[in-house]
């Protein structure tokens, strides 16, 4: 316990004492840049952690191609402002068969586009730790992970065999084919990364502010129509409304908050009145119960 | 500019300030990062649901899935089941039990909150050790209607072992007692009976009902006799130790810094103590000292950084500081030692062998380490100390540790930071181990390695050989003696200096004291190990002829000697065949379960996955067994000189 430090100080700290960890024991790690708040967070945590070398370790983009177009153009001018290494790897398989969550379903685009995608481009470069973004208070089954969680040879997780995790000893050793997934902000919360954002006046995708845009209400949420591939069901009807994006994914799965937030400091005011969770936008959580366990075991990150 | 837009520039302006005030009353709140621990069913997950709940930090979809999740698993009827808010996992909800620690998160006015919600069942104590090891405060829950049982014993211990000084007990359900008072006063007494001697600082016994709310965020009619504070009143305002800018500084090296050639920096997180440009270090392991040049950081160099703080050192002088080092403060070092005592919690359904190999691994530090000396055991109900040859999984231990390389370190009681390690398995690369350092053990610096001026390689010169050791290993009856002797029969008659070590006959003498269990095995092995060493410096050529069965301590022979002295030999024989040559009639009586542990009836064999040479007896004679060995000799350079006609004996 240090008088000196702020919450968040601490919390920076241990993220970055974590970031330095996995460049010192494993030989090759990547980090998982997913373009979302969190992410803008890992990567500003990342330059920190490493100065005054660039961090010692690419950015790997798993493409699902139905990502918002923002946050593409984003992407390419943070790699460019920040010169990081920068990979994009999507499933060519996938592509090629059209696979579409407007036609398939969000259960079998997500698996196709984002699991089996990630676990190719894992298996392609032979990383052996990934850094991810995730937060033990976003939901049930990551409250219960490690921060260096364990991923055998096929890259499922055993929720129900993890390594003890005492201290700040991290056990970093893998066989051959075995890797780590490492989760530097797992004890951020959603407010923390949001003050940390303003604090530190970290870019982040536009979509986070509120702005009129075209959205269309299905099956109870806002999907924004980001290009012509949506295609408007019998009844709908494309309206600009003032709304904004708690969390960004694919913007066919993503759903859209009426908010008239367009500033940080206004966005956090949200945040403190907010009487939803932020993965409720998150179509892949509702599927089924338990289901971001389910696809954590498969590979999901 | 319009009234309008006017209006809204202020209005924007005013909700900045608001948030930066309510930013700064955020960051000067503290942080308490606690756990709940007890038995099974004692309500742990309940009372986190229930200060969640309470505190209003559960969001209405979160609501909704509970409302959802309590209707298919929940244990309350038609309530909603408070505890599947905090069981993530789906064998949780399905069994109605924690397996893993959760992390929750929530704010009061007051305070921070990190919860860890761990595990009750003995089987996953390891998990409640994980949540106990980052823990500034631990929630000890009884059910009022069971009072203390063995797993509150075994949690207030492990509790403190781990160094929590702070201790609410709740006595939880006592609206299942009426609210009784005397059930309370008596769970109190019981408790306060075993743990008085577990160092506590604080201590808050608290009655409340997780699952109706009384006394948990304020207090309960109910409990009008109670005058003590609600559980959210006492973790707000429970004292938290501030960081000792007086401990001296502890700077564990993570990783050097290296971008270009005019930069070193080393990169690590302060342990304790402050540091400051222009301040004296010096390196742990080594001894050599410099100073501070600058504490770089992204946001600038700094004037001085402390404890917990994350930065990256560059001192005024080119010394050597790699990974596993520390810069420390020159008047008060830690120890640096190769032996020490600890106390080892065991995680492994493998038990703790004392003589067999682990990595150990401490805050950035790793080396091989074996346990030397296993004192004792601690009854986790009586805190008695027993006598044990090994640990079993969730037992505590006190134990001597011999690591093969000195590691700088601290006792736990003086810095939690410096004074924890853990232990790796080797094959399988889990955690199966977490101690704590009690004291470095004198031995090592006292016991000094004699000089001798006649060393290994004159003695080898002198006998016109390259010293090593072959290594046999194969179930019984495989042939490894028979095929030794051949090999030294031949190199003997080559002029070569041998000995051979055979398994039998070194536990009529050496080894006659040890039995058959997996704990003798492996220092049956160890002893063979040293003498195979000793023998070596002697120059001699040694043959050792032992089932060795398990990976991990011919791996540990392996590592006593030098590179090259350790050639591996893998006489693999099946066991249908060794069963049916049966030399000494052995198998026959250990299939009829006459002798117990008997390596490939009912006691595993670990084949060698790398041996240096790997021998398939089917269909072979010994002699061709023999010169494969021989080649192997010539290969490695242990024997040269030789005339080429005498080897077809």
């Amino acid at each position: 316990m240090t008088k000196n430090l702020t919450h968040l100080q601490r919390l920076e700290a241990e993220a970055i004492h974590i970031f330095r960890e996995v460049a010192a024991t494993f030989s090759n790690p990547v980090m998982l840049y997913s373009i979302g708040k969190d992410s803008s967070v890992m990567l500003h945590l990342a330059m920190k952690a490493f100065y005054p070398a660039k961090p010692p370790f690419p950015f790997l983009h798993v493409d699902s191609t139905f990502k918002f177009r923002e946050m593409i153009t984003f992407r390419d001018s943070e790699a460019e402002r920040l010169g990081f290494d920068l990979l994009v790897h999507s499933n060519q398989e996938g592509i090629e068969q059209g696979i579409s969550p407007f036609v398939h379903g969000s259960n079998t685009h997500t698996h196709i586009m984002k699991t089996v995608a990630l676990r190719q481009a894992l298996d392609k470069y032979g990383f052996d730790a990934a850094f991810g973004g995730a937060r033990r208070d976003e939901e049930k089954s990551r409250a219960k992970e490690r921060i260096f969680s364990f991923r055998n040879a096929q890259h499922s997780w055993d929720p129900k065999n993890q390594r003890p995790e005492m201290w700040k000893i991290y056990n970093t050793r893998v066989a051959k084919g075995e890797s780590i997934r490492v989760f530097p902000i797992s004890n951020w919360t959603e407010l923390d990364v949001w003050q940390y954002i303003m604090l530190e006046d970290i870019p982040i995708v536009p979509l986070y502010f509120a702005a009129e845009r075209p959205v269309v209400e299905r099956d109870g949420m806002l999907i924004m129509r980001d290009d012509e591939r949506m295609k408007l069901l019998p009844g709908e009807v494309l309206q600009d409304r003032m709304v904004r994006f708690r969390t960004l994914g694919c913007y066919p799965l993503t759903g859209a908050v009426e908010s008239d937030a367009a500033t940080l400091p206004e966005i956090v005011s949200e945040m403190l009145v907010a009487r939803t969770s932020e993965r409720q936008g998150r179509m892949i959580d509702k599927d089924e119960a338990g289901s971001m366990e389910k696809k954590k075991r498969e590979g999901y990150f | 500019m319009s009234k309008l837009a006017q209006v809204e520039v202020t209005h924007a302006a005013s909700a900045a300030e608001e948030i930066s005030a309510y930013m700064s009353e955020q960051e000067k709140k503290s942080l308490l990062r606690f756990l709940t621990c007890g038995s099974v069913d004692d309500g742990k997950s309940t009372l986190i649901g229930r200060l969640l709940y309470d505190t209003k930090l559960i969001f209405e979809d979160q609501l909704a899935a509970l409302t959802n999740d309590s209707r298919k698993h929940g244990t309350n009827g038609e309530d909603i089941d408070l505890a599947l808010l905090v069981d993530g996992l789906e064998a949780e909800r399905e069994q109605g039990i924690t397996i893993d620690v959760a992390y929750r998160f929530f704010s009061t006015p007051k305070r921070k909150f990190i919860v860890a919600d761990t595990p009750g069942h003995e089987q996953y104590t390891r998990n409640m050790a994980t949540g106990a090891s980052t823990a500034d405060l631990a929630i000890v829950l009884v059910d009022a209607r069971q009072g203390i049982l063995r797993q509150t014993r075994r949690h207030s211990y492990i509790a403190s072992l781990l160094g929590i000084r702070n201790i609410v007990l709740a006595v939880n359900k006592i609206d299942l007692v009426d609210y009784s008072q005397d059930v309370f006063d008596r769970i109190v007494a019981d408790y306060q009976a075993f743990a008085s001697n577990l160092g506590f600082n604080t201590m808050q016994a608290i009655p409340l009902s997780a699952r109706f709310g009384d006394n948990v965020i304020g207090p309960s009619a109910n409990l009008a006799w109670y005058k003590g504070p609600a559980l959210l009143q006492h973790l707000e305002n429970v004292p938290l130790d501030s960081a000792d800018s007086a401990r001296p500084l502890r700077f564990p090296v993570q990783f050097v810094n290296r971008p270009n050639l005019d930069f070193r920096g080393f990169a690590g997180t302060i342990a304790s103590g402050t540091i400051a440009p222009g301040d004296e270090v010096v390196v742990a392991k080594s001894g050599k000292s410099s100073r501070v040049k600058r504490i770089v950081t992204w946001d600038g160099d700094l004037e001085v950084a402390h404890e917990g703080q994350a930065v990256t050192i560059v001192l005024e002088d080119e010394i050597e500081v790699s990974r596993g080092n520390m810069l420390v403060a020159p008047e008060a070092r830690p120890e640096v030692a190769d032996q020490f005592a600890a106390h080892l919690v065991w995680f492994a359904e493998h038990a703790l062998i004392p003589g067999r190999s682990y990595i150990l691994r401490t805050e950035t530090d790793q080396v091989t380490a074996t346990v030397t000396d296993l004192k004792y055991r601690v009854d986790i109900n009586s805190f008695a100390e027993v006598a044990a040859k090994s640990l079993d999984l969730n037992e505590v231990g006190v134990c001597n540790i011999s690591t093969q390389e000195p590691i700088a370190f601290d006792p736990y009681k003086s810095n939690r930071s410096t004074g924890s390690f853990i232990l790796i398995d080797r094959l399988t690369n889990a955690t199966v181990g977490a101690g704590m350092i009690d004291f470095a053990l004198r031995r090592a610096s006292n016991v000094h390695w004699q000089a001798l001026d006649v060393d290994k390689a004159s003695r080898a010169a002198q006998k016109d050989q390259k010293p090593a050791v072959l290594w046999f290993t194969g179930l019984s009856g495989s042939g490894k003696s028979t095929v030794a002797n051949l090999v030294e029969k031949r190199l003997s008659s080559i002029g070569k200096h041998t000995y051979i070590l055979d398994g039998d006959n070194v536990r009529h003498g050496l080894n006659r004291d040890l039995g058959f269990t997996e704990e003798d095995r492996v220092e049956n092995i160890r002893r063979v190990g040293e003498v195979a060493k000793l023998m070596v410096d002697a120059g001699l050529i040694v043959l050792v002829s032992f089932i060795s069965p398990f990976i991990t301590e011919r791996r540990m022979v392996r590592e006593l000697l030098g590179d090259g002295e350790f050639l591996e030999v893998f006489v693999d024989t099946p066991f249908e065949e060794c069963a049916r040559r049966d030399p000494k009639g052995l198998y026959a009586k250990a299939l009829r379960g006459d002798i117990k542990n008997f390596t490939g009836v009912d006691s595993p064999y670990e084949p060698p996955e790398n041996p240096e040479l790997h021998l398939k007896t089917v269909g072979r004679t010994a002699e061709e067994l023999a010169s494969e060995v021989e080649r192997l000799l010539v290969e490695h350079g242990v024997i040269f000189n030789y005339d080429q006609s005498s080897w077809s004996i």
